[in-house]
């Protein structure tokens, strides 16, 4: 591993832990998600909660802590940018990307590479009552 | 290769639907599956593979959707993301098509927790809206996800779930456009005891612009006794069964409770179809296909009707 990327890790890593209990994906996407990791989730779900979360918020898998995605809508609607964003339909994981430094991955690009036969969507339209934000 | 879905077919002509699931085998005789769909032919429009249900193993989706389709039964394949990878999801796809598989529902699945090997370990390498993606893909522009190009492109009419019953409730419409804009055609909900919050959740869904674009299809479950209605509510995840049908049913003396069941389930078919934009009912009944047949005859939802003999039904084509 590079030097820098040491480095970086060195910062990133026990930074990300501490305040989002990131699980280094290595292609974050926390502001998509109301600053809540979805690769918490035991379903490592990018695209919204499924459909087993408890009547008290809580996750299908893990019955005293609360469902990561509750925690994303919530955080996503007091966010005052980006409240948009958890709309996007997020690519799959790239897991070579596992244990790398996602503020590198974003430098360079690296995470914003899909599969070629995923197709890019338009931002959504939206309208009606249930307002998106932004 | 030709054959369309007749599912598909019945709801463009606006059709009210009625498809229903499969109890599912753990025979190695095809014979035992066989017997349960026969139970339905004729009441049902098609019917549900389900992909080890409640995270318990049994004979593949694939493997009885194809026996379906052998009988002329139209099947809908139900494939989950708990227990494959990419590679292994995108080759169940393109072999159900062979196979004369035209009908899908996708979905994350129960978690292995749920069910009788707690200890496996789960695979979620896509998720369950990157998999309607998928599978589009594979059906609108002929290539796999890699971006590799099939031969033949299949021709799935592509369902999903969505459940209006669980926590956020006011993200739970915005996740269906979500799976809409993935490539969902239609949408089996999780089982709708609490009619008014179902009809909550569908003014949203229409707030949206939605109805007209995909086709909803509420479950309806088809309580057979106090005690699976007991069960129901206290072990199957993100189902939430109203303490007062459990009471209701339990109230009602054993011998009448299957009668009973079926009342509660005609007239949740009833309450669900006044609600604008619901395309259908899909009736559960667990591990009881006669069941399933007497709402739907109850409901006044017998004789299903054919659609026009140019679209056949469910074979290879």
């Amino acid at each position: 591993m590079r030097v820098i990327e040491r480095l970086v890790l060195a910062v990133e890593k026990p930074l990300k832990e501490a305040i989002w209990d990131c699980q280094m994906c290595g292609q974050c996407i926390l502001h998509s998600t109301g600053l809540s990791c979805p690769m918490r989730c035991p379903k490592n779900l990018r695209n919204g909660p499924c459909g087993g979360v408890r009547p008290d918020g809580n996750c299908e898998v893990y019955a005293d802590k609360r469902c990561v995605w509750v925690e994303a809508w919530e955080g996503s609607q007091r966010l005052p940018v980006f409240k948009s964003h958890i709309h996007h339909l997020q690519k799959p994981v790239d897991w070579q990307l596992q244990g790398t430094s996602s503020w590198i991955n974003l430098l360079s690009g690296r995470d914003g590479k899909a599969p070629l036969g995923w197709s890019p969507h338009p931002a959504l339209p939206q309208r009606g009552r249930v307002s998106e934000g932004e | 290769m030709t054959s369309q879905s007749r599912l598909a077919g019945l709801l463009r002509e606006g059709r009210f639907v009625v498809t229903a699931e499969l109890s599912s085998s753990d025979s190695a005789d095809p014979e035992a599956t066989w017997r349960q769909a026969e139970v339905l032919r004729g009441s049902v429009d098609a019917i549900n593979c389900t992909d080890n249900t409640g995270a318990h193993v049994h004979m593949s989706s694939l493997a009885a959707a194809h026996l379906l389709v052998e009988k002329g039964i139209e099947p809908i394949m139900q494939l989950t993301v708990r227990d494959r990878n990419r590679l292994a999801l995108q080759a169940d796809l393109l072999g159900a098509a062979a196979l004369g598989v035209r009908n899908l529902v996708l979905m994350s699945g129960d978690d292995v927790t749920a069910g009788d090997h707690p200890e496996a370990r789960r695979i979620y390498d896509i998720d369950s809206m990157q998999l309607l993606e998928v599978a589009a893909a594979m059906r609108d522009r002929g290539t796999y996800l890699s971006g590799r190009k099939l031969e033949q492109a299949p021709t799935f009419f592509i369902g999903a779930v969505e459940n209006p019953f669980a926590p956020p409730l006011e993200f739970r419409p915005l996740r269906l456009q979500k799976k809409v804009r993935a490539g969902a055609d239609f949408i089996q909900t999780q089982l709708v005891f609490d009619v008014r919050l179902f009809a909550h959740f569908m003014a949203m869904v229409a707030d949206l612009g939605l109805v007209g674009k995909v086709f909803i299809i509420p479950s309806i479950g088809i309580p057979r006794s106090a005690r699976s209605a007991h069960f129901m509510r206290e072990k199957v995840p993100g189902l939430h069964v109203p303490e007062s049908l459990v009471a209701r049913l339990e109230r009602t003396p054993q011998a009448r409770q299957a009668e009973e069941g079926v009342k509660i389930a005609v007239e949740l078919v009833n309450a669900v179809r006044e609600i604008p934009g619901v395309s259908g009912v899909h009736l559960i009944g667990i591990k009881w296909e006669e069941g399933v047949v007497q709402v739907a005859e109850a409901a006044g939802l017998l004789p299903r009707p054919t659609l026009s003999p140019l679209v056949s039904a469910g074979g290879r084509g």
